[in-house]
C-alpha cells in the first residue's frame, strides 16, 4: 500500500514565555497508508495535535521531514498542495465555519482553489450527501447541535476532494450523540470513500475500530499497534493518564486474581463470550 | 429583545424580488432615496408611493411585517413631526399653551413625516428580500472597479461576511458570561453611570478574549482549507443579470425621472 | 440546605411564534448533604433548572423553595440565593477576567461587600478547596496556567461565595481523563469532607454511577426518572429511549444474567461486577 504521510525523526521545538526551549516532538517517525483508519491517543500536551498540525503544513518541522503525498511541507510551494491532499478538521465546532449558510461554507474550500462554479455546486451537493446534512444546506450554523456543525466542517473539507483528513479532537467539545454522530460520518467515509483518517482523541472508547492506535506521551511515540494489542496494556494505560474500556480494565483485573481470560478484550459481546466458555 | 428589530432582518420567501440581482437592488435602493429627496410636492409622492406599493406586493413579505420595522423608530419619527410643526412660522391655527401651530407647520411635519416612513419601509426592503451573503456579494462586485484606487472590496466583503457569521454566536456567549458573572454577585443593573460601566468591565474582558481566541482559531482553520485572499478565488453563485433585472431598472428609472419633471415643471 | 421544587415551569418567548415549553411542571425535592446527578439529553432542561436554583431565571409559575424560604417571591434578595447556591457553568475557564488569580477568585466576596480579612481568607480557603497553592500561584495570571488548572480557579471564584449547595455543570467537558478525574476527586471531597450538597450535571454514565447518591433523569423540560443509581439505571431501554445510555460494566452484567447465569444486574462499578463474576464463577 501507499504511505500517504510519511513523518521522519520530527522534532518541534518552541520558545516557551520563559524563554526557554520546549520540545514539543521529540524525534516521532511515522507513516500513514492510504485507506487507513488510524486513531491517535494521548492526554492534553502529549504533543498529538502539535503532531497533527504538521501534517497539513500548519506547523513546520524544527528537524526531521514530513512528507505528504510525497511532497515535503517545508518547501513553500507545496503548502497549498499538501493542504488540499490532506485536510484538517479541528476542535471547536464554531471557530472553523466561516459563511453564514451551510452550503455557502462548505463551497468555502473549492471556491479558495478556483473551482468552476458548476463543479462546486456538484462537489456541495456532494459533500452534504456524504455527511448526511443535504436537509440543512440553508440553515444558519448557528441553528445546528454541535454534532451537526461539526459534521459540516467535515463536509467542507470534503468537498476539496482530499486523499486523508486529520480531525484535531472534533469529538472533544461534543455531547455523547454528538460524539456518535461524527464517529459513525468519518467511519463511513473511511470504509465507503476510502479516505484515510487521522483522529486525534483523547477518548480511549473512539479508537476500538480502528486500523492501528498510536498512544503518545510527552512528545513520544510510546505504544503503537492495532487496538487490541495497544488496550492489552491495560497498567501502561492508567499510569498515563488514560482510559481503557471498563471490560477491558475489568478483564484486566480477573485475569490478576487467576482467571483464565484473554488479555485483548474490547467489547461487551467479547466479555459476555469468553466468560461463558470458562 | 434583538429579535424584536426586523430592520435588516432577512425575510426568506420566494418571490421576484428576492430573485432580483443584488447589485440591481443597492442601486435602485440608492436611486429610490435620492427620488424621495427630489420630491417637493405632496403630488409627487404618488409616484413614490406607487412604486412602493408595487414593490412591497411582488416581494410577498406581508405588509404589517414590514410596518413592524417602523415601531423602535416610531421616537424618531414623532420627533421629525414635532420639530416640524412647532418650528415652522406661517398663518397660526391652534395655540398649544407657548407653542404656535401654523397652518404651514403641519403640512411641513405631514411632508417630512411621511419622508421618513417611506424612506424606512423602501430601505427594508432591500434587506427583508436579500440575504446577508447576497447583499455581501453584490457589495464587493459593485465595489470591484474601484479596487485600482485600492478599495479592498474582497476584504470588505469577508470581514462582513464574518462578522454576520459571529454575531449569534457572541450574542449567546455574551449572556452566558453575564450570567456566570452574576452568580457570583455581580450586578449589571443598578448603581450610577461610572458604576455600571465598571461592572462591565468582567463581562468585557471574557469576551474579548474569547473573540480573540476565536479569531486566531478561525484563521487557522480558513488557511487550512486554502483560503488566501480574493486571488483566483471562484464562487458557487456567479451573479449575473436577467431579464427582471432590466425591467426593474426601467421602473426605478421612470421613478426618477417622474419626481425630477415633476419638481422642474 | 434542602430545595423544594414545587410544579416548576418555565417557557421561553411566550406567546409568539418561537414559544417553547422548556420546564414542565417540575416537582423535586433534594436533600440537605445530598450528591445529586442530574442527566439528559442535550436540550432536556437540565441547564434551564440549574439556572432556576440561584434566580438567574424566573419561572413561569411554580416555585422553588430553598431552606424554606421562597425564592420566587418578587422582593428576594437575588445576591443571597447566589451567595447561598453556587453555580459553575460549562467551560467555567471562560468567564475568568483579572490579571492575578488572587483578584479573580476575590471577585464574588467582594460583591458580597466583605472585609478584606475575610476576603483573603476565603482566597486562601477555596484554593486550597481545589488544590491550588496560594502563595505559588496567587499573583500569576489565570491565562498562564493549563485548561485543567485554569477551570480550578474558575470553580475556586464560586467556592469562595460559600456555597452551601454546589451545581456544576459539565465541569468535566474538554478535560482529558487525567484532568477529568482530578476536578470528580475535588467534587467528591467537597460532598465528603465539606458535605455541601452537590448536583452534579453530566452526560458521562460512568462518572455518574461511581459518584451520587440519586439520579434525576430529564427529557423534554419533565422528570423522567429519580432514584438511586442503581435503580435508574435498571431502566435500560427507557434510557436509551430518550437519547441516555447505562455503563458498559452495566450492559455486561445485564447480559449475563440475560443468559441465566446467576449474577446481580444492578452493578455500578468495575469492583463490584469483578466480586460479582469471581462469586459465579467458583460457584459453578
Amino acid at each position: 500500500m501507499d504511505k500517504i504521510i510519511r513523518i521522519k525523526d520530527l522534532i518541534y521545538e518552541y520558545r516557551s514565555e520563559e524563554n526557554e526551549n520546549v520540545q514539543a516532538l521529540k524525534s516521532v517517525s511515522l507513516d500513514v497508508k492510504q485507506g487507513e483508519f488510524l486513531v491517535v491517543i494521548g492526554h492534553n500536551g502529549s504533543g498529538k495535535s502539535t503532531m497533527a498540525k504538521h501534517m497539513n503544513a500548519l506547523l513546520l518541522p524544527s528537524g526531521g521531514k514530513v512528507y505528504v503525498n510525497g511532497l515535503d511541507t517545508s518547501e513553500e510551494n507545496n503548502v497549498w498542495n499538501i493542504r488540499q491532499t490532506a485536510g484538517m478538521v479541528f476542535q471547536n465546532p464554531d471557530n472553523q465555519i466561516v459563511a453564514t449558510i451551510v452550503e455557502e461554507d462548505i463551497a468555502f474550500g473549492p471556491e479558495n482553489l478556483g473551482v468552476p462554479p458548476k463543479e462546486i455546486r456538484m462537489r456541495v451537493d456532494e459533500a452534504l450527501e456524504s455527511v448526511g446534512m443535504s436537509a440543512h444546506r440553508k440553515k444558519g450554523p448557528h441553528l445546528l447541535s454541535g454534532g451537526q456543525k461539526q459534521r459540516i466542517a467535515i463536509a467542507g473539507i470534503i468537498a476539496m476532494r482530499p486523499k486523508c483528513i486529520i480531525l484535531d479532537e472534533p469529538t472533544a467539545m461534543l455531547d455523547p450523540s454528538g460524539r456518535k454522530e461524527v464517529l459513525e460520518t468519518i467511519r463511513r467515509l473511511n470504509k465507503d470513500e476510502g479516505i484515510t483518517v487521522v483522529h486525534i482523541t483523547h477518548f480511549m472508547d473512539e479508537a476500538v475500530n480502528a486500523d492501528r492506535v498510536i498512544v503518545m506521551e510527552e512528545g513520544n511515540m510510546v505504544l503503537e499497534g492495532n487496538p487490541k494489542e495497544v488496550f492489552a496494556q491495560v497498567d501502561i494505560l492508567k499510569k498515563l493518564g488514560l482510559d481503557v474500556p471498563q471490560v477491558t480494565e475489568l478483564t484486566s483485573k480477573l485475569i490478576h486474581e487467576g482467571i483464565d481470560l484473554p488479555r485483548d478484550i474490547l467489547t461487551v459481546d467479547e466479555m459476555v463470550m469468553h466468560l461463558c466458555q470458562l | 429583545m434583538l429579535r424584536d428589530i426586523t430592520i435588516g432582518q432577512y425575510y426568506p420567501v420566494d418571490s421576484i424580488i428576492h430573485r432580483l440581482d443584488p447589485r440591481v437592488k443597492i442601486i435602485a435602493t440608492f436611486i429610490y432615496i435620492t427620488a424621495l429627496f427630489i420630491v417637493e410636492h405632496f403630488f409627487a409622492y404618488g409616484y413614490v408611493l406607487l412604486f412602493l406599493a408595487a414593490a412591497i406586493a411582488l416581494s410577498k413579505v406581508p405588509l404589517k411585517f414590514m410596518l413592524r420595522g417602523l415601531k423602535p423608530l416610531f421616537l424618531i419619527i414623532l420627533l421629525t413631526f414635532g420639530i416640524n410643526m412647532f418650528m415652522t412660522k406661517g398663518e397660526v391655527i391652534y395655540q398649544l399653551g407657548p407653542l404656535d401651530i401654523t397652518k404651514e407647520g403641519v403640512l411641513q411635519a405631514v411632508f417630512m413625516g411621511t419622508r421618513l416612513v417611506l424612506l424606512i419601509i423602501g430601505t427594508s426592503i432591500l434587506t427583508l428580500t436579500t440575504s446577508p451573503i447576497q447583499l455581501t456579494d453584490g457589495i464587493e462586485k459593485l465595489l470591484n472597479p474601484f479596487k485600482r484606487f485600492g478599495v479592498p472590496a474582497h476584504e470588505l466583503a469577508m470581514m462582513m461576511t464574518i462578522a454576520l457569521r459571529f454575531i449569534p454566536t457572541l450574542l449567546e456567549e455574551t449572556d452566558k458570561i453575564m450570567k456566570a458573572q452574576m452568580a457570583r454577585g455581580a450586578d449589571f443593573e443598578s448603581g450610577n453611570i461610572i458604576n455600571r460601566a465598571k461592572s462591565l468591565v468582567p463581562l468585557l474582558v471574557p469576551l474579548f478574549i474569547s473573540a480573540f481566541r476565536r479569531a486566531d482559531e478561525l484563521a487557522m482553520a480558513m488557511e487550512s482549507r486554502c483560503y488566501r485572499g480574493g486571488e483566483n478565488r471562484t464562487r458557487m453563485k456567479e451573479l449575473s443579470y436577467h431579464r427582471r433585472d432590466m425591467v426593474a431598472a426601467f421602473f426605478i428609472a421612470a421613478l426618477l425621472t417622474a419626481v425630477t419633471m415633476d419638481r422642474l415643471m | 440546605m434542602s430545595i423544594i421544587i414545587e410544579n416548576l415551569t418555565h417557557i421561553y418567548n411566550p406567546s409568539s411564534p418561537f414559544e417553547t415549553v422548556a420546564l414542565d411542571n417540575i416537582n423535586v425535592e433534594i436533600k440537605a448533604g445530598e450528591f445529586i446527578g442530574l442527566i439528559g439529553h442535550t436540550g432536556s432542561g437540565k441547564s434551564t433548572l440549574t439556572q432556576h436554583l440561584n434566580g438567574l431565571l424566573k419561572p413561569t409559575s411554580g416555585k422553588i423553595i430553598i431552606n424554606g424560604f421562597d425564592i420566587t417571591k418578587k422582593d428576594v434578595k437575588l445576591r443571597e440565593i447566589r451567595q447561598k447556591v453556587g453555580l459553575v457553568f460549562q467551560y467555567p475557564e471562560h468567564q475568568l477576567f483579572e490579571e492575578t488569580i488572587y483578584k479573580d477568585i476575590a471577585f464574588g466576596p467582594i460583591n458580597l461587600g466583605l472585609s478584606e480579612e475575610e476576603v483573603d481568607y476565603r482566597v486562601k480557603d477555596s484554593m486550597e478547596l481545589v488544590g491550588l497553592n496560594f502563595d505559588a500561584v496567587k499573583d500569576r495570571s489565570p491565562f498562564e496556567l493549563s485548561g485543567g488548572q485554569r477551570r480550578r480557579v474558575a470553580i475556586a471564584g464560586v467556592l469562595a461565595m460559600r456555597p452551601e449547595v454546589l451545581i456544576l455543570d459539565e465541569p468535566t467537558a474538554g478535560l482529558d481523563p487525567k484532568g477529568r478525574d482530578e476536578i470528580l476527586d475535588q467534587i467528591k471531597m467537597l460532598h465528603g469532607k465539606y458535605k455541601m450538597t452537590i448536583i452534579l450535571v453530566s452526560h458521562s454514565m460512568e462518572d455518574i454511577a461511581r459518584l451520587v447518591d440519586r439520579i434525576i433523569v430529564m427529557h423534554r423540560g419533565a422528570v423522567a426518572l429519580t432514584g438511586e443509581p442503581r435503580d435508574v439505571f435498571k431502566n435500560v431501554e427507557l434510557l436509551e429511549n430518550i437519547g441516555l445510555a447505562v455503563p458498559q460494566i452495566t450492559y455486561l452484567m445485564k447480559k449475563l444474567k440475560a443468559l441465566g447465569k446467576p449474577v446481580r444486574d444492578d452493578v455500578l462499578t468495575i469492583e463490584e461486577a469483578k466480586l460479582e463474576i469471581q462469586n459465579w464463577l467458583r460457584s459453578k
